[in-house]
């Protein structure tokens, strides 16, 4: 049984389509890199994972998104049980203007969750799982914008992980951050990957060939090729992944 | 071109050059081993000096590749190719020096009908063709030429296996002249070592190149090559 799976999805913005024809079918704790060079529609894509998309305007979308089976966009679908289910961490660590403590609660009190003492065990035990705990636990009222870039990274982790989703995308999560926090971060998806299923958007060829399971390699809208890691990066099949991964894009 | 494309051009040409000095080695133990040249021998066997240069140089290119460009796909497995090629040339260099030292531990009175009856001249001009064979597959980056040494390296095999007998029988003919035959089965163990580095070497090079020849490109394309 597959986690998620894509069949025949298309991706318009007003009259310019952005993704075509794309079918790929993710297995449940893996993670899936998505590479291609800029404007290929890699966030476009993963933004379809939790129907961010819709918040765009003039949008449209053809052919079917699955989650653990389920079209995601059919009719009478709950957009929000679907966001608690498929959490997002973006590129620029982007805290809410509050404490370190209510950043990651905020997902719970906005689920109508109010058990202080569950609230407090429940942050602590999400701080604790991206390791960030013994950085923090001695100033969690303090303001999130006290931490560095990679704490705040790491914090915005904890905050989608809070509600406890069961797949996780993360568009270009290290992007902003220096060596040691990205380090972090990508030992941290390895360990997530116990738990959750974590689709990530990266520019870094080697932090794909690092963290993930399976690579995707888009262009222009389409799907290239999508093969283990391994064998992307040691024996692609398709002339242009291997133009792409070699730094040999012309 | 890119920087890697410049490093990866001049880690080839070092591998040919290398891959020459490696098969000039065995010529020339050849040649002196004919004629029972000795000091033919001992410049072989300051030669194998260079050759060992060489492996430490290329190894080290290799290794500052890895560390610095990450190569990745067709890149990866040419290093990991040459890195191989590298560590079979320098084996080979190893058996033209013994080869060498054998020529000048022998007496002058060898009696050179030994290496008509064992074949053991045949045997080094098809090791010598092998290398050359496979060094020409690596330039140019043909496998079929490649391919042609497991051909070729059965017929070495077959003189080697072979030549027990044809050693015996002359032991048993020349009782008194044993050493000779006996030298001259350990040079030939040796060719048939040459052989197996010339046939890794040419896998080394379909791994490399064969894995490029991409599934998805159209028939003319493929053609075109
Ligand atoms: N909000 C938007 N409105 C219109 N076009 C967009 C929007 N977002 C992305 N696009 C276009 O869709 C294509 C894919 O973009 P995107 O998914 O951001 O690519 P990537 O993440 O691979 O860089 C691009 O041509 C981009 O210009
Ligand atoms: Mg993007």
């Amino acid at each position: 049984m597959y986690k998620i799976e894509s069949k025949n999805v298309d991706f318009f913005y007003g009259a310019s389509q952005a993704l075509k024809n794309i079918n790929l079918a993710i297995k449940p704790n893996t993670v899936t890199a998505l590479i291609g060079p800029s404007g290929c529609g890699k966030s476009t894509y993963l933004r379809l994972f939790n129907r961010m998309n819709d918040l765009i305007d003039n949008t449209k979308i053809g052919g079917q998104v699955l989650i653990d089976g389920d079209d995601i966009y059919a009719k009478g679908v709950n957009v929000d049980s679907l966001r608690k289910e498929v959490g997002m961490v973006f590129q620029k660590p982007n805290p809410f203007p509050k404490t370190i403590f209510e950043n990651v609660a905020y997902g719970l009190r906005v689920n109508g969750i109010t058990d202080k003492k569950f609230i407090e065990e429940r942050v602590e035990e999400t701080i604790k799982q991206v390791v960030l705990w013994d950085e923090v636990k001695d100033k969690l009222k303090k303001s999130a914008f006290e931490l560095s870039g990679g704490q705040q990274q790491r914090l915005c982790i904890a905050r989608a992980l809070a509600i406890q989703p069961s797949i996780v995308l993360m568009d270009e999560p290290t992007s902003a951050l220096d060596p040691i926090s990205t380090s972090k971060v990508e030992e941290l998806i390895y360990e997530l990957k116990a738990k959750y299923t974590i689709v990530i958007v990266t520019h870094n060829m080697q932090q794909a060939g690092r963290v993930s399971d399976t690579t995707a390699f888009f262009y222009m809208g389409e799907l290239v090729e999508y093969d283990n890691t391994k064998t992307i990066f040691t024996n692609p099949k398709v002339e242009r992944t291997q133009n792409y991964i070699t730094g040999r894009f012309g | 071109m890119s920087h890697l494309d410049i490093e990866l051009q001049q880690l080839k040409a070092e591998t040919i050059k290398m891959w020459t000095l490696v098969n000039l080695q065995l010529s020339k133990a050849k040649e002196a081993l004919l004629k029972l040249d000795k000091d033919l021998a001992r410049e072989v066997i300051l030669g194998e000096r260079r050759v060992n240069a060489w492996e430490l140089k290329i190894d080290r290119d290799c290794e500052n590749i890895f560390a610095l460009f990450n190569p990745v796909a067709v890149d990866l497995r040419f290093v990991l190719a040459v890195l191989k090629i590298n560590n079979n040339l320098e084996r080979t260099g190893d058996i033209a020096e013994s080869i060498a030292k054998f020529v000048i531990n022998v007496d002058t009175d060898f009696d050179k009908k030994l290496l008509e009856i064992t074949r053991a001249v045949e045997m080094y001009d098809g090791a010598l063709f092998m290398m050359e064979e496979v060094l020409e597959a690596f330039d140019k980056l043909d496998t079929a030429l490649a391919r042609k040494a497991f051909q070729q390296d059965e017929i070495l095999d077959d003189i080697n296996v072979k030549v027990n007998t044809v050693i015996a029988d002359y032991i048993k003919n020349h009782p008194e002249n044993i050493e000779p035959p006996l030298y001259l089965i350990s040079v030939i163990r040796k060719l048939e070592r040459v052989g197996d580095q010339a046939k890794n070497m040419a896998e080394e090079i379909i791994f490399y190149i064969e894995a490029k020849v991409l599934k998805h490109r159209s028939k003319a394309e493929k053609k075109k090559e």
